[in-house]
């Protein structure tokens, strides 16, 4: 047990080492700055959607209708007078939850199905990696658009669906790290003294893959968000009333998009925004915390 | 020629092929087995859905003729097996639910718009991505490098669905300009057709040349910094030669192999793609299937195009040893 002050040490060592990190981001990756930056605003913006939207983002006024940007509202209206700006706000919403649960669902699936048949091994790895390897060779958009058509629009069905797929074919980095980690001492050392499998996995394996978890959140959320939008586009993912980046897009976005452009416009230059901002993150994050995997890989 | 240590490595090359061509028929029947298994999962009330549903109705079908091509009237291993033995035996991937067609038929009537599609945006891809990819590591840290990893990034964040909405609106606006939407078929004129798909694959290729760009800087700069590289320029090799010749062709390599793996990523763009376009391709027969709840063909497009993509990549793996002979093979 650590006493009061022990304690109080112990925070601020560790409010000193999360400053640290944070300076060296800023003096070192000032793109990555800037991404962590739109991203907390993009964060706040979904949380406080109802206190900053100007307008519910049901809410008709067929006199507004078809406006072009202005001071009242500043992306424009729809067909029927609905403000651009709120239903963005409220978009922005769905795409967090949806981009922060998917995606913790597929990281945790990675570390459950590349953890494992990495960490076992033998003929329950080849196993395992062949059924990854057809996996992944499906076209992933293809896939999911028919799986949502199977198991229905919604959001529950959208966050379990991106989840377990993504982390199907993010499993092979997760395996390869823990092959790699396999081969240190500290593991047969603990194989020798009789630990459970399970026991060395968890207390032993799974710290150890900890930096490539997180690397590996910040550069996925990026491709769940747009997959969101993507399926969203397509007319398979939420139902047509809750208002999504994609959705805008693809509904009110290209039915009237000769005569009102910027409803295209807007939520698509949003999505591009939050999406560079959170890939600009994602690769200083990987940069700064695992510098082995300096400038590889797409990041996308 | 004959020398030991030759021998030794065609030895291992000839296992590795053949290890790599054992794994593959596993793989082939994982995948068949994935695609059988979704549409397994449709729930009953989509059944009911689809009996009751007005596209069934003018088809007159009704719950159990439907079960029955669906294939879900016996028992799930009977299924597959009936499903494995049609498409290994007879070569059919059985009946669209709409309308008098196999299922094959639909997508070799559709195929070659998909191909024209994709050979086009891979190689405008790759004549984006690679000089810009090779220019940026050979100017590290200068002006343009930056400007074409930045491009990269933004091309890498923007939705093509976003990019090909905007493709329609403003040079419509601007110039009264928009894109062809109707595809002349290949056969028919030539030009026209290329003309027709010319956009469409700019917008996939550059998503892809994004991708593409930043792996063949890493690589240029990777081998930029061998020994060799130096000797070359050393002994006073022209910049060209030693770019060109020494570097590039080493590069590559691994480049190769990156687009074999962004082929899932192709495939899916040109489900949207060919949606906005109305491009009649595989891309839009699968969403128009989707939409029309025909499984079949559903579970035949995905097997399709999972298929293709795994055959693309062993025969990538298969080369992959005479393209770079380092590569050990254990």
């Amino acid at each position: 047990m650590l006493t009061g002050a022990a304690e109080l040490a112990d925070f601020s060592e560790r409010r000193n080492r999360f400053l640290g990190f944070l300076s060296r981001l800023v003096k070192e990756k000032p793109l990555g700055a800037f991404g962590l930056a739109v991203t907390l605003a993009m964060i706040a913006m979904a949380i406080f959607a109802d206190w900053l939207a100007p307008f519910p983002y049901y809410e008709l006024n067929l006199i507004d209708r078809m406006q072009g940007p202005s001071w009242a509202h500043p992306m424009g209206t729809d067909h029927v007078g609905r403000d651009l700006l709120s239903r963005v706000i409220y978009g922005a919403r769905i795409s967090l939850i949806v981009g922060l649960s998917a995606t913790a669902l597929d990281i945790t699936v990675a570390v459950i199905v590349g953890g494992t048949s990495g960490y076992v091994g033998g003929k329950f790895d080849l196993a395992v990696q062949r059924f990854v390897d057809a996996y992944i060779a499906f076209p992933g958009l293809l896939l999911l658009l028919t799986l949502m058509s199977i198991v229905g629009q919604g959001l529950i069905q959208m966050i379990l669906v991106l989840g377990i797929s993504g982390g199907l074919g993010g499993s092979r980095v997760l395996r390869g790290a823990v092959l790699a980690i396999k081969e240190n001492d500290y593991i047969l050392a603990a194989e020798a003294i009789g630990t459970e499998r399970w026991r060395t996995f968890l207390k032993h394996v799974v710290p150890n893959i900890v930096p490539i978890i997180i690397i590996g959140f910040s550069i996925t959320i990026g491709g769940v968000i747009i997959s969101e939008a993507s399926i969203s586009f397509l007319g398979f993912g939420l139902p047509r009333e809750i208002p999504t980046w994609g959705g805008l897009l693809s509904q009110e976005g290209r039915q009237f998009m000769e005569v009102a452009p910027w409803l295209a416009f807007w939520p698509g230059a949003c999505l591009t925004l939050v999406i560079y901002c959170l890939n600009m993150f994602g690769d200083a994050m990987r940069d700064l915390l695992d510098p082995r995997l300096r400038g590889s890989g797409s990041g996308g | 020629m004959g020398c030991p240590r030759a021998n030794h490595r065609n030895f291992h090359v000839r296992a590795y092929i053949i290890r790599r061509l054992l794994l593959f028929i596993p793989t082939l029947f994982i995948l068949s087995a994935i695609v059988f298994l979704t549409v397994r999962f449709i729930p009953g009330d989509a059944i009911d859905a689809m009996v009751a549903s007005s596209d069934y109705l003018a088809l007159d079908l009704d719950r159990e003729t439907l079960l029955e091509q669906l294939g879900l009237d016996v028992p799930i291993y009977i299924q597959y097996l009936k499903w494995m033995r049609g498409m290994l035996l007879e070569g059919t991937f059985g009946d669209s639910l709409m309308g008098a067609w196999s299922v094959e038929e639909r997508i070799l009537e559709r195929l070659p718009v998909t191909i024209q599609l994709g050979v086009m945006a891979i190689l405008i891809g790759m004549l984006i991505a690679l000089p810009v990819g090779i220019y940026s590591a050979v100017r590290q840290d200068t002006v343009s490098d930056y400007v074409a990893r930045t491009l990269a990034v933004v091309g890498l964040a923007a939705p093509n669905f976003w990019l090909a909405t905007l493709v329609m609106i403003f040079p419509a606006l601007w110039w009264g300009w928009s894109p062809p939407l109707e595809m002349v078929p290949f056969t028919e004129d030539p030009l026209a057709s290329l003309y027709g798909t010319l956009i469409p694959s700019l917008i996939l290729g550059t998503g892809m040349a994004a991708g593409t760009m930043r792996l063949t800087r890493t690589m240029m700069l990777e081998v930029l910094r061998q020994d060799y590289i130096r000797t070359a320029w050393s002994k006073g090799l022209r910049g060209r030669v030693v770019i060109l010749r020494h570097a590039t062709k080493n590069a590559l390599i691994p480049v190769v192999t990156g687009i074999g793996l962004q082929l899932p990523l192709l495939v899916g763009g040109s489900v949207i793609i060919e949606n906005i376009f109305n491009l009649p391709g595989l891309g839009q027969l699968a969403l128009e299937a989707l939409l029309d709840r025909d499984y079949p063909v559903v579970s035949g497009v995905n097997l399709f195009f999972g298929m293709a993509v795994l055959i693309i990549n062993l025969i990538i793996d298969l080369i992959y040893p005479y393209l770079d002979p380092r590569v050990r093979y254990r």
